[in-house]
């Protein structure tokens, strides 16, 4: 085998593994990923029902209630919009009325949103950044007191660790988004 | 006054690391020995002024000192104290001065073990790690100095985070850095050799054993991180695909793609310019994992609070370092010369398959990773990218990679037959695929892709023992039927032979490990006590719920006895809600129960005011393979480290000289 066609087979292989990866990653690109929308935007925007996506604001107070076999139903807003949430499961430790929570899952033909995921975080002041933002679009979040929040926990809950535990955005201080109830 | 000291030490190991990255590569360029040989001294003094800052914090900690900003955000009086030791990498300052602390302590140990590694090489190998050192001493003393103190200090704690409080969190950052900043070596070496302009055989066996140390550890603690996540985080998931844990995996796929290419550089003098570029991309990203989990610009599920304004400063060290060392590459990559022919089909053309798929995985783990990120920017769209974007793009392109793992392996060095392969390797496809047919008539009316899953592991495994066995048998003239002779022969082979196997066996176990999930069944229900759940093959009823009490908590735990569908008693399986009223916050414990190596496991919801509780029930059949594989793997490379090459340098350049076909360029 000459050299030129040893070169030949290298970059046709190299080419098909990369033709593979790019056609993998277009496909899955289109069927796969999830959108995130605020309460608000499912008013104004409406979306179809039976597309996943993740919906993400505050939980309203006074409005978690639990039924038989771990059902759960809890809404939740932006303040501007409220989007009724059902849900099956158990519900991660940090979950309280009145704080900031992602859920995932579909909308039902009756207008309520069934989850099949409610993400967890890991630290009293910690706010999801798409929540976080989406409250800022309603005007309910303060820059400056978004930035007190994020010093503060900065400062007071920098409790990580690489690998498995670290990553985004503080920036909520949970007394700025009114009061909240203690389990 | 000690911490003080550790500050002053660090700011001392600052300005040694800059004597470091400076006087050496100078020496270098001048000719003059005794500048070069700053290096040691100063990589070693360097090492040790990081000690001294980490001991002091770590006494700090320790003796709860809450003077120590630090101390008071993550420490607390009733802290048992493995967690007042592990506390002082569970926080940003802390886990960033570890960083630096492996960082040096890997120049240190180039400093003292590598007399086989020309003066050279050597020298500038260390200026260019002296480098990375200064600036990460830089960010930490300029935005992260763990030493600052507070008046007047408070008489309490605000207590560490109480889902790190745990054993797995206490040893997964120390191994996973080992691992991510072991990496730096290699990237030093591939650095030096751009600027030296030089790389031989003698630069392959000189990072080799580096190589396999921190692949090895990131083994581990990827490893570790993942059973962390999956007993902790009550979900009963291993692996979430999530931002933080690609960070670390990226890493990985990159080192195991060096680790090969390295071999074949090693033994055939070939895929230099490629090994150089593969070392420079698996460091840039351990950097860039580095800057994902400390910047906070990906929303994780691990998430915890960071600071953003920190993530500016690594920006600019990534850009320094990836952009710097690509730069080198571009400029200095032509002058290195291509050696060693071989055909399509040979051990070295499977390599090269190999690692074309490694980093066609790698890419698109980088793209799912970072892509949500890119599309924010540009249209202000939030998306997220879950588990089936990297089951459909990763798992396609691992499947083929898997399949030619036995095949490269039986392929010979430059011309392999691979009609001869696959004849060698009949036994295990043949048992691959009665495993898996077996498998899928056992469990008929299951999942079809578990099956498949498990022949693919049979098929690992079994081809990884093949390749020992038949290694034994020998070829041709000295082939032997005699299991005596076997063994011994089997005992004497060179170690990286049974590194090898151990580590490519290790995968199959991963691999039946995932496959079993197929299988895995879960329960959800309100209980009372006396009441039962059933999954999978088991049924688990509430015996009571009771308080407890810890060294820092209050829990409230659910005690459950699980049988099997005769009614015979398997085990007990305990899982509660822990209170830590320092930082008034409940963590769900989950309860396991380990048979053979599946696992029952438990997680306790609400608990309602009539004494029902909320419960999940998961049936994990032989999830525990997944990580016991992993070990398996670490072990190979840890096998393959005691190697003989390892300890032996490599032939000197005199000889290479004299053997004309290896300075042949190739292309």
């Amino acid at each position: 085998m000459t050299r030129k066609s040893r070169r030949l087979v290298l970059i046709s292989a190299c080419g098909a593994v990369l033709a593979l990866a790019v056609g993998l990653i277009l496909s899955a690109m289109s069927g796969s990923i999830v959108f995130f929308r605020s309460p608000t935007e499912v008013a104004q925007q409406g979306v179809a029902p039976g597309t996943r996506f993740r919906l993400g604001g505050l939980v309203k107070e006074g409005s978690l209630r639990r039924g038989p076999d771990q059902t759960v139903d809890f809404a939740v807003t932006d303040t501007n919009a409220t989007v009724q949430v059902s849900y099956k499961g158990l519900l991660p430790d940090l979950f309280r009325e009145g704080q900031g929570v992602v859920t995932e899952g579909m909308l039902e033909p009756g207008g309520y949103f069934r989850a099949d995921t409610v993400l967890a975080k890991h630290d009293e002041s910690y706010m999801p950044r798409e929540v976080a933002d989406a409250l800022k679009a309603q005007g309910r979040w303060q820059e400056g007191a978004g930035k007190e929040g994020a010093g503060k926990a900065g400062g007071k809950d920098a409790g990580q660790t690489p690998g498995a535990g670290a990553g985004p955005t503080a920036t909520a201080n949970d007394k700025t988004l009114g009061p909240r109830s203690e389990r | 006054m000690l911490v003080e000291v550790g500050h002053f030490a660090l700011a001392l190991a600052l300005a040694l690391s800059l004597v470091q990255a400076v006087m050496p590569i100078w020496g270098a360029r001048s000719g003059d020995p005794t500048l070069r040989q700053v290096a040691t001294p100063a990589a070693l003094g360097a090492f040790a002024c990081v000690l001294f800052a980490f001991a002091a914090l770590t006494y700090a900690h320790a003796t709860s000192d809450f003077s120590v900003q630090n101390v008071v955000e993550n420490s607390h009086t009733t802290k048992p104290f493995i967690y007042k030791l592990s506390g002082v990498w569970g926080n940003h300052e802390g886990s960033m001065l570890l960083w630096i602390l492996i960082l040096t302590l890997f120049g240190a140990l180039v400093a003292v073990a590598h007399h086989t590694v020309p003066p050279v090489l050597r020298a500038n190998t260390l200026a260019v790690q002296g480098l990375i050192t200064f600036v990460f001493v830089l960010f930490i003393i300029t935005t992260s100095n763990p030493f600052s103190r507070v008046a007047p200090a408070p008489l309490e704690g605000n207590d560490l985070n109480p889902l790190l409080q745990d054993v797995g969190l206490a040893v997964h950052p120390p191994l996973l850095y080992v691992g991510y900043v072991g990496f730096s070596i290699t990237f030093a070496f591939a650095a030096a050799a751009l600027i030296e302009g030089r790389i031989d055989a003698v630069w392959a066996r000189a990072v080799r054993p580096w190589t396999l140390v921190a692949w090895s550890f990131l083994t581990l603690g990827i490893a570790m991180g993942s059973y962390w996540a999956y007993y902790e985080l009550g979900w009963g998931g291993w692996w979430f695909w999530d931002p933080v844990e690609n960070a670390s995996l990226m890493p990985w796929i990159a080192g195991t793609a060096l680790l090969h290419s390295t071999v074949v550089m090693e033994k055939r003098d070939a895929l230099k310019v490629w090994t150089v570029l593969l070392s420079i991309l698996t460091f840039s990203l351990s950097l860039l994992g580095t800057f994902i989990v400390r910047s906070g610009l990906l929303t994780s599920v691990h998430t915890f609070a960071t600071d953003p304004t920190r993530g500016v400063f690594i920006l600019a060290i990534l850009v320094l370092f990836i952009g710097g060392s690509l730069t080198l590459f571009a400029w200095r990559a032509p002058l290195l010369r291509q050696g060693g022919l071989f055909a399509p089909i040979s051990r070295e053309g499977a390599l090269v398959l190999n690692n074309l798929f490694l980093v066609a995985a790698c890419a698109t783990v980088l793209v799912g990773t970072l892509y949500p990120l890119v599309l924010e920017m540009v249209t202000g769209e939030k998306i997220s990218v879950g588990p089936p974007f990297f089951n459909t793009t990763f798992v396609p392109l691992a499947v083929p990679l898997l399949l030619i793992v036995p095949f490269g392996q039986t392929l010979a060095w430059k011309r392999g037959d691979a009609l001869a392969a696959a004849q060698r390797l009949f036994a295990a496809l043949a048992l691959a695929l009665v495993v898996g047919l077996a498998t899928l008539a056992l469990t008929w009316g299951g999942p079809v892709l578990a099956p498949v899953g498990i022949g693919l592991g049979a098929y690992l495994v079994v081809g990884s023992a093949l390749e020992i066995i038949s290694r034994a048998r020998g070829y041709g003239a000295s082939r032997t039927a005699s299991p005596g002779l076997i063994w011994r022969r089997a005992i004497g082979l060179p170690r990286s032979a049974w590194g090898t196997a151990l580590a490519h066996g290790g995968v199959g176990v991963v691999v039946l490990g995932i496959a079993a999930q197929g299988w895995a069944t879960e329960g959800l229900a309100t209980l009372k006590p006396g009441e039962t759940l059933a999954t999978g093959p088991y049924v688990a009823t509430l015996e009571r719920v009771s308080p407890r009490s810890g060294p820092n908590y209050e829990e409230t735990a659910a005690i459950l006895t699980v049988r099997d569908r005769h009614g015979n008693a398997v085990g007990t399986v305990d899982t509660g809600k822990r209170f830590y009223p320092s930082r008034r916050m409940t963590v769900t414990e989950s309860g396991l129960l380990t048979v053979g190596a599946s696992q029952v496991y438990a997680s306790l919801g609400e608990v309602q005011p009539d004494g029902a509780i909320g419960l999940r029930l998961y049936y994990k059949p032989l999830v525990l393979l997944i990580w016991l594989g992993a070990v398996v793997m670490a072990l190979g490379g840890a096998v393959s480290l005691t190697d003989r090459r390892m300890r032996v340098g490599a032939p000197t350049r005199a000889r290479t000289k004299a053997l004309p076909p290896n300075a042949v360029p190739a292309e």
